[in-house]
């Protein structure tokens, strides 16, 4: 019979596995090729989330924090892709290759660096907690966010770089909810209802950019600047 | 009840400029809709001047002196710009169809509603979320031309201040984190000052940079202000006179919040922070004054200067100095919003975003001419004009406090600016016309918006009425341990 109590090992361990998948999926949004891949990373990272908080959730007998896992699994996975489908459609299906300014090799060791670089980040913070989630959950978020603000840096098209937004957010949630499991549900309601607004908003300026210009590569537009142009 | 109704008066406002009644419904009611929201304001605004706090829902919505007086530069530059709006988006929309129209007010409102959120919530996460929706339901109107520099500045606009917004995210969370580690639970601007000197401080310094980075992005703190003049000077002119008037000063206002609760345990010099950061951005953004090739993106570069030299004030930490950075949050929402108008009302008459190309406007356009001319003058801190009485209270300040290098950084750097300015501007003033003028007419409500905007600017470089004054003192009392 399978010990379920809060306090066992097993538990922890399922923890662990989630966060070393959520680091994974965040590993995975550097170093894929196609708009389309990056939205599935996406979903399967929104998903990771939303286990993690039903693990919290189990563990502290939070209801907020389960109600925050059906949020997400609303939300993120389902509502988001749809969202996107709607407005962007043919951005996200057309297969090609998403240029990036580093090569994927180099990208991956930067990407190394900055996970190393959260995990000496979030120590310097975990001072003050005994042997919780948070040890493993801090340092994982804080790279997720890192590497979601990477991913935005160098990828030249306007779906990944929307998708790296996405991915900071859900970073800077996987952290938080470890941390501060008991924000009051009204915030929580109020950020992933902005989630929303940042994949509806950000669709839409993707097709405007798109009827006008003709592209979506956002990293060719650079007529704005201080030097005169050629 | 009187906060809840300036949130729902932009809204209602809003659905109402979806309803096709011709083309003057919209702006009307957006007008009408503003000036509604301006009164409300400022009978809070008088209400929290006489010594009340204003509260609707305790620890979630309420109005002490700093919120005040951000909520009624907010109203104030909210009605002045959709005066301009009036007759400025008529003439660029020329040929759309009332549809185009109908968005942009729709889309204004919002904005406003979003602008006004900030200065309202006391519970930080809700902050969080009102700052995050500033950019959201403003990146539209940045790109409402719809040309390849309008979809391009708006498209950095959003990345850059998104990602500025989940870094600060981290950091409320680590600060609500740091919150319940020292036993509190009212997760507040007050509640925060009460709990801090408990929490661990070095939960409270990274949330701190992190807060200072991420909506440092959105104020237009250097180093992430790249997006900054291209949004303010692609964006049409009313929304840049809201965007760089009031939206930089509401985001710069939750990192000012932040001080006095680091202030709590000295060893974290959350001033020095602030005056470091500061002066960088002061620096940054002179020097490049000087080389600015578009009179936008001038003015948008003054922002950042403007920014720089309030979280240094801030940072001097002295209740005159704070003195100083309160008057001048309020010199430079007026005067910057007057002087975009200004660059809106030289667009309209010359057709270029130039300065090379754009020479004797005294002469081609005499209402554009003077108002630029007056724009410039005004918010380079030239006497007697608001931001002159602001930035001399706060280098005064500094000096009595004897932080002499960082007053004298300042004073140098506002120097170099005022002549990049000036530099600029006189250019485009004065000298001999390039082209023969084909005689534009500006739109009614453009020149009656930019006299209405006008009088604040040079009344309160004179003379600071009681309320007011005392608004002011209470405002500068927030920022104080």
């Amino acid at each position: 019979m399978l010990d379920l109590s809060s306090t066992s090992p097993i538990f922890s361990q399922l923890n662990a596995l989630v966060g070393g998948l959520f680091l994974l999926s965040a590993f995975g949004l550097v170093i894929v090729r196609q708009a389309q891949a990056c939205l599935l990373i996406f979903i399967i990272q929104s998903i990771l989330l939303s286990i993690s908080a039903f693990l919290l959730g189990y563990r502290d007998a939070s209801y907020h924090l389960l109600a925050v896992g059906v949020l997400t699994l609303v939300i993120k996975p389902a509502l988001i892709p749809w969202l996107l489908r709607r407005t962007v459609r043919q951005e996200i299906y057309t297969y090609r290759e998403i240029s990036q300014v580093l090569n994927i090799p180099s990208s991956l060791l930067i990407a190394l660096a900055l996970t190393l670089f959260s995990y000496f980040f979030a120590n310097s913070l975990l001072i003050i907690v005994d042997g919780s989630f948070a040890k493993v959950n801090l340092p994982i978020g804080i790279a997720g966010l890192l590497l979601g603000a990477y991913t935005l840096m160098v990828r030249r098209e306007a779906i990944p770089q929307l998708i790296g937004i996405l991915a900071m957010e859900n970073g800077a949630f996987f952290a938080g909810i470890s941390i501060s499991p008991d924000l009051p549900l009204i915030a929580e309601l109020a950020a992933a209802f902005d989630v929303l607004i940042i994949a509806l908003v950000m669709g839409i300026l993707t097709r405007t950019i798109h009827e006008n210009i003709g592209t979506t590569r956002v990293g060719a537009l650079t007529t704005l600047k201080e030097e005169p142009n050629q | 009840m009187i906060l809840i109704v300036i949130l729902v008066i932009p809204l209602i406002a809003a659905g109402l400029s979806l309803i096709p009644l011709g083309r003057r419904f919209a702006p009307a009611v957006t007008l009408i809709g503003a000036m509604a929201v301006l009164i409300a304001s400022l009978s809070v605004a008088l209400r929290v001047a006489s010594g009340n706090r204003v509260v609707m829902i305790e620890n979630w919505m309420s109005c002490d002196g700093l919120s005040a007086l951000v909520l009624l530069l907010i109203a104030l530059v909210g009605v002045t710009a959709a005066l301009f709006s009036w007759g400025y988006v008529e003439k660029i929309n020329h040929g759309n169809g009332h549809e185009k129209l109908r968005y942009y007010y729709t889309n204004y409102n919002l904005f406003l509603l979003s602008l006004l959120a900030v200065p309202l919530f006391v519970e930080l996460a809700l902050v969080w979320i009102a700052v995050e929706l500033t950019t959201l339901l403003s990146v539209l109107l940045v790109g409402f031309e719809n040309t390849r520099e309008a979809l391009e500045a708006a498209w950095k606009y959003i990345v850059l201040t998104l990602m500025g917004a989940a870094i600060a995210l981290l950091g409320f969370l680590i600060l609500f984190w740091g919150l319940r580690a020292s036993g509190g639970s009212i997760y507040t601007w007050d509640g925060l000052i009460a709990a801090a000197p408990n929490m661990p401080p070095v939960l409270l310094q990274t949330a701190f940079l992190l807060i200072l980075v991420g909506f440092g992005a959105k104020a237009g703190l250097v180093p992430l202000h790249t997006w900054l003049p291209d949004a303010h000077s692609q964006a049409p002119s009313p929304v840049c006179a809201l965007l760089s008037g009031v939206e930089t000063t509401a985001v710069l206002y939750a990192i000012l919040r932040m001080i006095p609760i680091l202030n709590a345990v000295p060893s974290l010099r959350a001033g020095t922070w602030a005056v470091v950061f500061g002066l960088i951005s002061v620096g940054v953004a002179a020097f490049l004054l000087l080389q600015v090739r578009d009179y936008k993106r001038l003015f948008a570069y003054s922002t950042v200067e403007h920014m720089g030299i309030i979280l240094v004030a801030t940072g001097l930490d002295s209740s005159a100095a704070h003195y100083g950075a309160v008057y001048q949050i309020l010199s430079h929402a007026i005067t910057k919003s007057f002087c975009f108008f200004a660059a809106g009302a030289v667009l309209l008459a010359v057709g270029t975003r130039e300065i090379t190309s754009v020479q004797g406007l005294i002469r081609t356009s005499p209402t554009a001419g003077v108002a630029l001319l007056f724009g410039g003058l005004a918010i380079s801190g030239a006497p007697p004009f608001a931001v002159f009485l602001s930035e001399f209270s706060i280098l005064k300040a500094g000096l009595s406090n004897s932080q002499y290098i960082a007053v004298g950084l300042l004073a140098l750097f506002i120097v170099i600016a005022f002549f990049g300015i000036m530099l600029h501007i006189n250019q485009m003033v004065f000298g001999q016309p390039n082209v023969i003028p084909e005689g534009v007419n500006l739109p009614t409500s453009c020149v009656i918006a930019l006299i209405l905007s006008v009088i604040p600017i040079v009344v309160f470089g004179l003379y600071v009425p009681g309320p007011l004054h005392e608004l002011l003192h209470l405002a500068a009392n927030c920022l104080e341990r």
